[in-house]
């Protein structure tokens, strides 16, 4: 059975068709790349996967793991073990990393029916994750994410994800705003996450990450519809020609 | 709790008032007058100077009263009290009794459970006839016998003005004067009961002393009296309240709290107030106007308040310091939390008049609902408070979009050497922050109390450990259903 299955989607928000028939098959094991010019619809995808209650879904069907995942909530997905590396994490004052990870982990866990992991069983796990993305051990006692970096954040996104092991990872331009030291972790990180009962699909605007974490599929993504698809050597080409080749076919029959 | 001790005063002086005969009772119904002064001091058997202060009290309030000179200018709503309407000596307060906890409101069940309340202590609260057996009378006594070694002085009202005249004939009205305010002066006219707490010189007063585990707890309520006194060099913590919801018929309460430390000593003074707030279309509820304050009368001394305020319908309550002695502190700490349609107008005062006072405030208010939350701060630095510093920090958290917040700093210098700062936020509850939580799994209630609780952090680490936990607790069920 494949991971994440996606027929036929269509999303608006405020009335406005932002994706227009999405058609995507994810199997356990493969990394898949979302790549497409700003306002593509690609960050749409993402929220909508991750259940995000602003978009209203005008067609299709999605099934993860052969659930119905238009029908959960965003906990839900969650504890089916659907994990989204946002964009822009979000800044939570007063609540430490550790706490807030610990909350978070139990929370699944109980979702799936599994024991709640106590302080002591949890802080040497969380201790492992974060030596893998170079994380200070200042870092459990800080709020989530107040005063990060914006490189800081996105590691933390991948500490997150490195605790809570998800099914599918879906990581929102992860990339944007990391210098190359801190793309290189992030990268070394989510390369250490692959395994063959996992799916990654990383939405991306640059082909940059790709060279660090080499996808199985590239999909182009234009206008909320996939334009084209192919394997890491597609996201070379586009790098080459840009995006309006991608588009040629269809901005030509529009026009 | 020593419901045994209890349930025997109550019955004793149930006694009593009808021994005194129930014609009595007939002639003062409601309403008041000098009389029922007279006859509020006679039954509590005081001393002659006690009635005189009443009757000042009364005097002044009542002239207040005719020249309607009811404090208006709170940020709140209310329709006008009828004050000849109350009864202001119902004896000793008696809850209606409930056969068993069947036959309370299933809502308040429900809370107690949530919090964890022993099924004992859940039937106390609420009033039910409890069966006396159960009670721990021991740990009350050896809690007594433990306070009495060191010295400390902890009784009700009551009884520290037959046992300890001199010592109430000092401090009482020192800090909050019979003519301080309307509701201070109602108070001070017909007061029922409260706490007294001594600490000698020297002493550290050994445990949390908590109305929880003083006789006549259950006693307390409308208008309620505290009077703390820490000597030279002596420590004490006080609690106040409990995170339960507590019944009560009476609408209004108008308590006084006054505090005193001299040189060295320190008081730190911890309340939880969740009085019924009324029901979700904002009926009923309990008008909370309350007089707080704290004299540091000696150098180097310090006065902390702390509070979580959660219930009533209306709270009108400026917990203050006076900071006269050199070199003394004083601290404000408040999460103040409006839903439905509760009102709340709280801060504090910080009046700097020694040498080298220092204040700090952190004021967090939270409003849900239709609720409407307003800070009201005056820091004030005299003449001669020369070094005086302040920080202030006044944070307000909105979750939707039908309530208020609003921030009142009054600021006022008069000494060039002091050093001020104000920090001031609004926020609100975003979406983005729900849903970020929620994609790592967390219900939304779950990921809102996260959120609040981060939030107020900085005053619940102030709250002794036992009293945080349950504060966290409660704002989380009373904010039930405010979100999503």
């Amino acid at each position: 059975m494949s991971m994440l299955e996606i027929r036929n989607l269509h999303a608006s928000v405020n009335n406005h068709e932002i994706l227009r028939g999405i058609d995507l098959t994810v199997n356990p094991g493969e990394v898949h790349s979302i790549m497409g010019p700003n306002g593509s619809g690609k960050s749409t995808l993402a929220q909508v996967l991750a259940r995000r209650e602003t978009y209203e879904i005008t067609q299709g069907e999605v099934l993860l793991n052969g659930k119905d995942l238009l029908s959960m909530k965003p906990e839900e997905a969650a504890g089916e073990g659907l994990f989204m590396a946002f964009q822009y994490p979000v800044e939570v004052p007063g609540i430490s990393n550790a706490y807030f990870l610990r909350a978070a982990l139990n929370a699944v866990r109980k979702y799936r029916g599994q024991e709640e992991l106590d302080a002591m069983d949890f802080l040497p796990l969380l201790k492992e994750k974060m030596q893998l993305l170079d994380m200070d051990e200042r870092f459990l006692n800080r709020s989530v994410n107040e005063g990060f970096s914006g490189g800081e954040k996105k590691r933390n996104e991948i500490v997150q994800m490195a605790v809570l092991e998800p099914k599918l990872a879906i990581l929102d331009e992860t990339d944007s705003g990391l210098d190359i030291d801190a793309l290189k972790i992030v990268a070394k990180g989510v390369n250490t996450m692959r395994s063959k009962d996992r799916a990654i699909v990383l939405v991306t605007h640059y082909q940059r990450l790709l060279n660090h974490i080499v996808p199985d599929f590239v999909h182009v993504l234009v206008d909320g519809r996939i334009a084209k698809s192919g394997g890491p050597e597609l996201a070379l080409e586009l790098e080459d020609k840009g995006y309006s080749w991608a588009d040629a076919p269809v901005a030509a029959i529009s026009k | 709790m020593s419901t045994a001790k209890t349930i025997q005063d109550l019955t004793s002086q149930d006694y009593k008032w009808g021994f005194v005969t129930s014609v009595e009772e007939d002639r003062i119904p409601k309403g008041l007058n000098e009389d029922v002064i007279r006859l509020i001091s006679a039954k509590k058997e005081e001393p002659e100077f006690m009635l005189e202060w009443r009757l000042k009290a009364y005097r002044h309030w009542a002239a207040q009263e005719k020249a309607q000179a009811e404090p208006k200018w709170a940020n709140v709503k209310f329709p006008p009290i009828d004050y000849q309407n109350i009864v202001y000596y119902s004896a000793p307060k008696k809850k209606p009794e409930l056969k068993s906890l069947d036959e309370l409101d299933p809502e308040i069940l429900r809370t107690y459970e949530k919090l964890g309340i022993p099924l004992e202590e859940q039937k106390r609260l609420a009033g039910v006839a409890v069966d006396a057996v159960f009670d721990s009378v021991s740990v009350a006594t050896t809690f007594k016998e433990k306070l009495a070694e060191k010295g400390v002085i902890f009784c009700s009202f009551s009884e520290a003005v037959r046992n300890h005249p001199e010592l109430v004939k000092k401090y009482l009205g020192s800090v909050v004067p019979y003519t301080d305010n309307f509701f201070a002066s109602l108070n001070s006219a017909v007061f029922s009961d409260g706490s007294f707490v001594y600490v000698p010189r020297g002493v550290r007063c050994p445990m949390e002393l908590s109305t929880y585990f003083r006789i006549n707890a259950s006693e307390t309520g409308q208008f309620e009296r505290t009077l703390i006194i820490a000597d030279e060099g002596a420590y004490v913590s006080y609690l106040e309240g409990c995170t339960a919801p507590i019944r009560d018929e009476n609408q209004l309460h108008a308590a006084v709290v006054e505090l005193v430390a001299l040189d060295n000593a320190q008081i730190k003074y911890s309340t939880v107030q969740n009085w019924y707030p009324g029901d979700k279309e904002g009926r009923g509820g309990i008008y909370n106007f309350v007089t707080k304050r704290g004299k540091c009368l000696g150098r180097n001394s310090k006065i902390s308040w702390t509070q979580v305020e959660t219930g009533s319908a209306i709270t009108w309550k400026y917990p203050s310091c006076i900071l006269m002695g050199d070199n003394s502190i004083g601290e404000f700490y408040s999460v103040a939390l409006t839903n439905n349609y509760q009102q709340a107008d709280t801060g504090t005062k910080m009046i700097h008049i020694g040498k080298n006072t220092r204040s700090t405030v952190v004021s967090k208010g939270i409003s849900a609902g239709h609720g409407q939350n307003t800070y009201r701060g005056l820091v004030k630095i005299q003449k001669g408070a020369t070094g005086a510093r302040n920080y202030t920090q006044c944070d307000s958290l909105l979750i939707g979009d039908k309530c208020g917040a609003h921030t009142f700093p009054y600021i006022e210098v008069k000494n060039s050497s002091a050093r001020m700062e104000h920090e001031a936020s609004t926020s609100k509850i975003g979406e983005d922050q729900i849903f970020y939580l929620r994609q790592r799994g967390l219900p939304t209630e779950e990921a809102v109390s996260m959120i609040i609780n981060g939030f107020c952090k900085q005053v619940f680490r102030e709250l002794p450990m036992e009293f945080a936990v349950e504060a966290q607790k409660l704002l989380s069920i009373s904010l039930e259903g405010s979100v999503g």
